[in-house]
């Protein structure tokens, strides 16, 4: 196990470094100037110079290893820098954004928690809300609630976040005034009503990403159980005289649960991009609302590197689901 | 051939063979969702594709001067019912924009750009997935790079790269077609590009699986050449999974074409399709949440409906369900 987890992630460095290369050259095509904001009184040498430092113009073989030593070396320098007070990326180039001047990182961790904060809520609420119904849904396949729940999973499914968000937009923030409709990330959480406050301007944007997820999962779970209760050590289990509870809740869950778990890994990076759009509805800005603005003024540093933490995050992920697939299931061994 | 006809005294005993693709229509009758979703499909389909000759109002008509104050802002007629001082007027069914133009032209004539892009970059996907499938399948040396290939695809973060690609692409394609040409031609194809690799990886297991069958080995015997033994032998075997994806690509397609038109990414202003005709009403939504209701209704219904088409033929096409 040990050796297999060791080999997949030395394989996923060439893997990551394609990707970033093909991202970098991608970009390399992009037509957009960093000098386009800078006031026109400025002479074209100096320009030419300012260019020059931002390392515009330079051939793909300089730029790429380049930007590789400032993102991989330089940025975890300073990180370590700024957490221990000491000076090991003194006067090091650092990745600098093209819109505010600032080092790219230090943006993305400012917006990152925003991000995190209503991704990861709603994905726990979906997951929370999906395995009961899937289990109960597979276990009275055909009942009612069995039908009435693929037929929520299904509609969940197919409609698009950017329909949900708007359509709660309109029902609970226009008509019943309940929630706002555009997330505050510079509320601080201090007292009781600032907490309640929070938890109404986060409802509805969790509301509208767990929905998608919770029908994804609801669909897999049932699936997944109904694969289950058919099998013979489920009769097994109950020819011996075990109760139903225990028969389901702990035989026919467990082994159920073992695809599930990895779905759940592999649709990490899936709702982080399914925020861009949800972020932009509610206008949350985390990281997704920060990679559209950088898409619209050319900034692409801040681009190249937001595009790749995503990268990153999918290569990640996929690890994790193969690495507890063989942790959940003893059939499966990768040596 | 075997020949079909039957000795005299014979034929009363035995009914007339059923084919495959009968008995999968039959199976795919009884899902009623599927029934349901394929008939609200083609309702989408035939509004979309007759709706604009049918309809009296052109969908790209700005009025001018007095016209413009008149017509504008106009709200959908059932209004009426609740708010007897609301603009309706009979002429405009689902009202006006801000700028005058009818919201039910326009919604018709977005759903057939909508439908177009979907059904475009569905037969580019299935193309592309089908043909590295059945490379990476049939041939063992492509296999390694061609798998490879599609796990590179299946890493890349797809919604960012599509809104960078879009915006890199985008004038040059609408000085060489034209506006919405170059836009309709690089949505498809950017589409198209992104969402093959499930197709690809289904594909190259099905024919993995068939290589190793007996009829590939008696096609192989008789000296059937590599094209024939993947048109004639292959391809007819891989179709069940290949038109589940179809099906199921049509709703991928419209749901990534209407996000990069929601986030501002898709066809130019003046040219509606669903997404955009969504992402055009949200500004002014708490006023005329019917410019946004209708298009994102319609995205989800016909979404919803392929999603329960391709759910149906899965079930239909899944012999061990067959007959339940």
């Amino acid at each position: 196990m040990l050796t297999y987890t060791i080999r997949r992630l030395l394989l996923s460095v060439p893997t990551l470094l394609f990707i970033s290369l093909v991202i970098f050259l991608l970009l390399k095509l992009a037509p957009g100037d960093p000098m386009a904001q800078v006031p026109l009184t400025v002479p074209p040498d100096v320009k030419e110079r300012m260019r020059e430092a931002l390392g515009v113009g330079q051939p793909w073989y300089v730029a790429f290893p380049k930007w590789l030593y400032q993102f991989f070396a330089v940025e975890p320098l300073h990180f370590v820098d700024a957490a221990f007070g000491t000076s090991l990326a003194e006067g090091q180039q650092r990745v600098i954004s093209w819109q505010t001047r600032s080092p790219v990182m230090d943006i993305v961790i400012q917006r990152l928690p925003q991000t995190l904060w209503v991704v990861g809520i709603a994905y726990v609420v979906a997951i929370l809300i999906a395995l009961p119904i899937g289990i109960y849904s597979a276990y009275r396949q055909y009942s009612w609630f069995d039908n009435a729940g693929t037929f929520v999973a299904m509609v969940g499914f197919s409609v698009p976040p950017f329909f949900s968000g708007v359509l709660v937009i309109v029902i609970f923030s226009v008509w019943l005034g309940w929630f706002p409709s555009i997330y505050d990330t510079t509320h601080k959480v201090g007292d009781w009503e600032s907490f309640v406050f929070q938890l109404r301007q986060m409802i509805m944007p969790v509301m509208v990403l767990a929905l998608q997820i919770t029908s994804q999962l609801a669909r897999f779970m049932r699936a997944s159980m109904l694969d289950n209760l058919n099998q013979d050590y489920v009769r097994t289990a109950r020819a011996k005289g075990l109760g139903e509870k225990t028969v389901v809740l702990v035989h026919v869950l467990r082994n159920s649960l073992i695809p599930v778990v990895t779905v759940i890994a592999l649709g990490v990076p899936a709702i982080f991009g399914g925020a861009i759009i949800t972020e932009q509805i509610f206008k949350v800005n985390g990281i997704g609302h920060l990679l559209i603005t950088a898409i619209q003024a050319n900034d692409l540093p801040m681009v190249q590197t937001l595009t790749f933490i995503f990268a990153v995050l999918i290569v990640l992920f996929n690890l994790v689901a193969d690495l507890l697939y063989g942790i959940l299931d003893p059939r499966i061994r990768y040596d | 051939m075997t020949d079909s006809r039957l000795p005299e005294g014979q034929a009363g005993l035995v009914t007339t063979p059923r084919s495959q693709w009968a008995d999968i229509w039959d199976q795919f009758k009884r899902h009623r969702g599927a029934m349901w979703g394929g008939a609200v499909f083609l309702c989408i389909i035939l509004m979309t594709v007759a709706g604009p000759w049918i309809y009296w109002n052109d969908p790209k008509f700005v009025p001018t001067g007095r016209d413009f104050l008149e017509l504008r802002d106009t709200r959908p007629i059932y209004v009426a019912l609740w708010e007897s001082s609301a603009k309706v007027s009979w002429a405009y069914p689902l009202g006006t924009d801000n700028l005058g133009r009818d919201t039910l032209g326009r919604l018709l004539a977005g759903g057939r750009v909508s439908l177009s892009v979907g059904l475009a970059a569905m037969l580019l996907s299935v193309f592309v997935g089908t043909l590295i499938g059945v490379l990476a399948g049939y041939f063992r040396a492509l296999d390694g790079v061609l798998m490879r290939f599609t796990d590179l695809f299946l890493a890349l973060p797809l919604l960012p790269l599509l809104l960078v690609a879009v915006l890199l692409f985008r004038d040059r394609l609408s000085s060489l077609f034209g506006p919405e040409g170059g836009t309709f031609l690089l949505i498809v194809v950017l589409v198209g590009a992104t969402s093959w690799m499930q197709t690809a990886r289904i594909v190259r297991g099905d024919v993995l699986a068939l290589k190793e069958r007996e009829f590939v080995l008696a096609a192989r015997s008789i000296g059937t050449s590599p094209p024939k033994m993947i048109t004639r032998h292959l391809l007819p075997n891989v179709m069940s999974p290949i038109m589940v994806s179809a099906t199921l690509g049509i709703a991928t397609a419209i749901i990534t074409e209407s996000a990069l038109s929601f986030l501002g990414f898709g066809f130019p202003p003046d040219f509606p399709t669903w997404g955009k005709l969504l992402f055009d009403a949200v500004d002014r939504m708490e006023l005329y949440p019917e410019r946004v209701l209708w298009p994102g209704l319609m995205i989800s219904l016909i979404v919803l409906s392929v999603n329960y088409i391709g759910d149906g033929i899965r079930d239909a096409l899944d012999p061990r369900i067959r007959g339940r």
